[in-house]
């Protein structure tokens, strides 16, 4: 006797909150375009179940000074921009990113302490050169964090930028911030579900809309942690389908940073031979770290690697097929 | 999953004698539904309660075997959706495919190299599972020759990808019972595949178009029918979106309605549905960390290799216990009273960092390992169990001022906040703050630990 398969779908009570980055000139900012994550009713890619109205996006990361702690691979690829955030910013653009992430560094090269000026003066010369909606990290220091950061949220008011990190140390300056010039924040807790919406119970308790926060679940990469990363993400989506609004948020993998700190992607010489071609594993380490998160939830994915942009475009896209 | 307590008490005597050691029939019930309790205790059971209960009681997921010996790859028998609601068990294998349109040569070198491919992590030896053989000739003898060629350089467990039941008798031929996995039986030839499996011994795979799960259920159905149980599916989804759609349905269909034609692992192609290798290993990505068992690859390369063999790794490591070595004095490079002490925790990943590098640097070092509950060096900082205290309680505990002559220390540079503490904690150490990543530690070791 023939058996009949009955596809087991899951209803799901609650949905993800859509967020939106940048804001065009009718919205009181410059970019060209925006770009709007979340809104998902299903788990990752399950189209027969739920909708997932918009694709996740890749932000590609900027620095505001050269970046010399970074792996050859990448400061070969990029060539000379590095020196430049605005050419690199363009550059990022023109290879298809659909966001740029600037990351301040704190300090340059020479060791001397960026000064709120400087960091206001790049993130403007990036906003310049390209029309991209943008977010712009602080070099995760909570009171470096507070004072650059505040500054470039007041400078470039109305853009809707998301300012990182936005963590229990220092979310109140960083939150009064994003309300005042009407940008948005991310939440950053340590892979602990309760810890996440604790953030988000707190920064919406000081009025900011739940539509202007990203959830940093925290990234680990590929054999450095991704594991709990994974199940945290999954367990955090899990809730916000299950109707739990403070776990809602659209979330946001710092990819490019987490996986090139790695021995794997860092160094070329005097590693086992079995790790096969560095080019080869380098690249591949932060696009495998990325495909992983992206099945976990991820909404956005920030890389650092050129070549990998168009990659993982592409699985995106084909993930998105229904 | 299993049968309820109630369903399991509409089996029993009814007669509550007591012997099983529980007050009454339906509390042997329960306690046997909760897995607390072994049917054997009762005397009294029938025959027939006996085998119903049993196959209520079988894995939701069957394990299966491919191949023998030590080699052997055991997957299925899963119970979970969510790696965080217990752990995921048995690792998917990893085969890599080859075809005997292939020149022999050219086989015989790919296959000579996944099996001798090992690589470390964690302290342990990762390994591609096996190969997978096609007959993209569509010839018998040919295939025999190849599967012949592929054996003579292996001893991993292979998989028969051939359509043709006379080619597939052919390679099984070569393989004197040593379990192949045999792919595939489809709606047209099973008859003659599974009597195949059956004759051989062999667990086969019951293959449909599309991701039709109907037919896929049918089919393993009619292939139980005629005899053979070890079945593995192929739903016939070949890209990102799909497979995740088919797999996730497979695995939801087996552990949430217990639907057991369904109930079995599950193998895929990444190759199959992508346009190059790297998105290949993207999508075998995927169905590691979404519900395959078996994945085959159309490309062998060791940094590729090794990629997928650490996100294995990684996803299938218990999520309640970190893997970690035990705390203790570690020589690195012949040690003696003179040369470097360094101190980490006990997470492996944090130990086997850190060990790696000493020992690359060729540098005579003591490593203390911390009693610090398997966590990373922030990680347990952060929690309390990587302090001066816990440090210095390390020191003393494991005999260090015995066996080293010096009084210094180097610390993770993560962790530098702490020295001013441990200072305290030991009186008389200096207290050396080294780098924040181990790669660094062979230039540390060699110019500025000297200083
Ligand atoms: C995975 C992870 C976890 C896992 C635990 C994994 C484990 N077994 O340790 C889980 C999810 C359980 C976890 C929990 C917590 N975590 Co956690 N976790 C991480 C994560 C993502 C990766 C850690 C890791 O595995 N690193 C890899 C190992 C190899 O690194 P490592 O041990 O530091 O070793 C390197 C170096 O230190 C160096 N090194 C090591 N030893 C030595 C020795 C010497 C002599 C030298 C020179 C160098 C050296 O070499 C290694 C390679 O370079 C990091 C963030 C990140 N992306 O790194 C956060 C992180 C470490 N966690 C953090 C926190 C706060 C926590 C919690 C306290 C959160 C909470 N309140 O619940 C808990 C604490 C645990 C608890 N109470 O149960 C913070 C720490 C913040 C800080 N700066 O203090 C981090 C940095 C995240 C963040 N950005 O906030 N965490
Ligand atoms: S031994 Fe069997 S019959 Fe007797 S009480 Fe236990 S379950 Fe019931």
């Amino acid at each position: 006797m023939p058996v009949t398969v009955e596809i087991p779908t899951e209803k799901w009570a609650g949905s993800v909150r859509e967020v939106t980055l940048g804001a065009t000139a009718d919205e009181g900012g410059t970019r060209t375009k925006t770009v709007t994550v979340g809104g998902e009713t299903s788990l990752p890619f399950l189209h027969f179940e739920g909708k997932y109205p918009h694709p996740p996006v890749v932000a590609v990361e900027i620095q505001d000074s050269h970046p010399d702690d970074w792996s050859p691979l990448l400061l070969e690829a990029w060539g000379d921009v590095t020196k430049d955030p605005a050419a690199w910013a363009k550059k990022a653009e023109e290879i298809g990113a659909d966001l740029i992430m600037l990351k301040l560094r704190g300090t340059d090269s020479s060791g001397a302490e960026t000064t709120a000026a400087q960091a206001v003066a790049v993130a403007k010369a990036v906003l310049e050169a390209t029309g991209l909606p943008l977010i712009v990290r602080g070099p995760g220091q909570a009171e470096r964090d507070n004072e650059l950061l505040v500054a470039v949220a007041e400078a470039a008011s109305g853009e809707r930028i998301a300012l990182g990190l936005c963590e229990d140390k220092n979310y109140r300056t960083i939150v009064a911030a994003a309300l005042a010039h009407n940008q948005l924040v991310i939440a950053s807790s340590p892979i602990d579900v309760n810890l996440a919406k604790q953030l988000n119970i707190l920064i919406s308790d000081m009025a900011l809309p739940l539509e202007r926060v990203l959830m940093d679940p925290t990234t680990g990469a590929l054999g450095y942690g991704l594991e709990y990363s994974f199940s945290v993400m999954e367990r955090l989506r899990l809730a916000a389908l299950q109707g739990d609004s403070m776990t809602q948020q659209p979330m946001i993998c710092f990819v490019g940073e987490e996986s090139w700190r790695q021995k794997e992607s860092k160094v070329g010489e005097g590693v086992p031979e079995t790790w096969g071609d560095w080019y080869k594993r380098a690249v591949m380490w932060e696009a495998t770290t990325a495909i992983s998160l992206l099945n976990a939830g991820a909404d956005i994915i920030t890389l650092r690697h050129p070549d990998n942009v168009p990659i993982v475009q592409r699985v995106i896209e084909k993930l998105m097929e229904s | 999953m299993g049968l309820s307590g109630l369903a399991i008490y509409k089996l029993l005597p009814k007669t509550n004698c007591k012997e099983c050691g529980f007050p009454t029939c339906l509390a042997f019930a329960m306690k046997l539904s909760q897995k607390q309790a072994d049917l054997s205790a009762c005397p009294y059971i029938s025959e027939e309660a006996k085998s119903a209960l049993a196959a209520a009681s079988a894995p939701p997921i069957r394990l299966i075997t491919v191949g023998s010996g030590d080699n052997k790859v055991e997957v299925g028998n899963e119970t979970v959706l969510f790696r965080h609601e217990k752990t995921f068990y048995h690792p998917p294998g990893l085969f890599v495919r080859v075809k005997d349109t292939q020149p022999l040569a050219e086989v015989e070198e790919t296959v000579a190299q996944v099996d001798g491919y090992t690589v470390e992590r964690v302290g342990m030896d990762l390994r591609l599972n096996g190969i997978a053989v096609e007959n993209a000739s569509g010839k018998a003898d040919v295939f025999a020759t190849c599967v012949e060629a592929v054996r003579s350089k292996t001893q991993l467990p292979i998989i028969l990808v051939a359509d043709d039941p006379t080619a597939m008798k052919a390679g099984l031929e070569k393989l004197d019972g040593s379990t192949p996995l045999l792919h595939a039986a489809t709606a047209d030839n099973w008859e003659a595949m599974a009597a195949l499996a059956k004759e051989y011994k062999s667990p086969i795979v019951a293959q449909v178009p599309d991701g039709d799960l109907t037919a896929l259920a049918n089919l393993a159905e009619q292939i139980k029918g005629a005899g053979v149980e070890d079945i593995v599916l192929d739903p016939g989804t070949r890209g990102f979106a799909d497979s995740l759609a088919a797999l996730t349905q497979i695995r939801r269909l087996a552990l949430k309605k217990n639907f057991r034609p369904l109930g079995y692992p599950v193998i895929t192609f990444p190759g199959e549905g992508t346009d190059s290798e790297a998105e290949e290993v993207m999508l075998a990505s995927e169905h590691i960390a979404k519900y395959a068992s078996l994945i085959v690859l159309d490309h062998f390369d060791p940094a590729t290799a090794y990629i997928l063999l650490t996100l294995r790794l990684n996803i299938y490591t218990d999520p309640q216990k970190p893997i970690q070595v035990s705390p203790g004095l570690y020589e690195i490079n012949g040690p003696g009273p003179d040369s470097p002490l360094l101190t980490t925790t006990n997470f492996s990943l944090t130990y086997f960092s850190v060990a790696g590098e000493v020992d690359g640097s060729g540098v005579p070092s003591w490593l203390l390992i911390t009693d610090s509950e398997g966590m990373s060096v922030l990680t347990a900082w952060a929690a309390g169990n990587f302090d001066a205290e816990i440090i210095a309680k390390a020191v003393k505990t494991f005999g260090v001022e015995n066996k080293i002559g010096h009084r210094k220390i180097v610390i993770p540079g993560a962790v530098a906040v702490i020295s001013g503490e441990l200072e305290e904690e030991l009186p008389g150490w200096e207290i050396k703050v080294g780098p924040r990543e181990a790669v660094d530690i062979p230039v540390y070791l060699k110019n500025v630990w000297k200083n």
